[in-house]
């Protein structure tokens, strides 16, 4: 028996009696993935949500700590009165 | 916006449902072969199936014309694999039904004789899929399919009923 006929015949073999659909199959799906689907989008929510807030949070914080204002000089004393 | 999301999710809903009327027949048979079950009672492949389509369902909108069978497959197939991975040797859990076809088979020879036979996947992306070498996923193949013609001693030759699968 060479392989075409092989796989034929294993083919024939798996296809017999097809197993009966439940009729509840769909009802099961349609909740597990709006379920699905409703989790993924309070997901995003909560990442963007977080993503506001940081960028909300590090722009206050840059106004109130402004860290590109250069420090005064913590060595040289301020040299003045001459 | 809100009308938007309605009658997008009512289009969904719709084009679902016609893609499960007609594709979960074919998904089922091929999830009762994975598991080795029998076709009336099956528990672990309809589990196996809803997993499958509620994934497919739940990223139908990001499909962008790619094909929801070939998705739900792949789910399928990617899914039993891990999970015949971690119930190796498991009590009970994962003990093919003697009167199934594919009873004879290791969970891997199964996966791969009915993705390339009974689903006809081309060997490379078998290959792909499953993270196999193409010429392993050959030789799993034909050790299958010859001890599945061929069963070892001990073990009941398959019966090969005239009856005509409908097709």
């Amino acid at each position: 028996m060479n392989r075409p006929e092989r796989e034929a015949t294993v083919r024939r073999l798996m296809e017999r009696e097809p197993p009966p659909v439940p009729p509840e199959l769909y009802a099961d799906v349609m909740r597990r993935g709006a379920r699905m689907l409703r989790r993924r989008r309070i997901v995003r929510r909560l990442m963007w949500l977080l993503l506001c807030a940081a960028t909300v949070a590090f722009v206050v914080w840059a106004l109130t700590a402004r860290p590109w204002v250069e420090p005064p000089s913590q060595t040289t004393p301020p040299y003045t009165g001459w | 916006m809100r009308q938007r999301q309605v009658s997008q999710g009512a289009r969904r809903a719709r084009e679902f449902e016609a893609f499960v009327a007609g594709a979960a027949g074919r998904l089922l048979h091929a999830a009762t072969l994975l598991t080795a079950e029998l076709p009336e009672d099956n528990p672990r492949a309809r589990r196996l199936l809803t997993h499958a389509l509620a994934h497919t369902y739940a990223c139908w909108d990001r499909l962008r014309g790619e094909d929801p069978y070939d998705r739900a497959r792949q789910y399928l197939a990617t899914r039993f694999a891990r999970a015949a991975w971690h119930q190796y040797g498991g009590f009970g859990r994962s003990r093919p039904h003697p009167d199934s076809a594919l009873a004879g088979l290791a969970p891997q020879e199964r996966l791969i004789l009915v993705l390339r036979l009974y689903e006809g996947v081309a060997e490379e992306q078998t290959a792909a899929l499953l993270g196999l070498p193409v010429d392993r996923v050959r030789s799993i193949c034909d050790r299958a399919t010859t001890s599945l013609l061929h069963p070892a001693p001990g073990r009941p030759a398959p019966v090969i009923s005239a009856k005509v699968a409908p097709s």
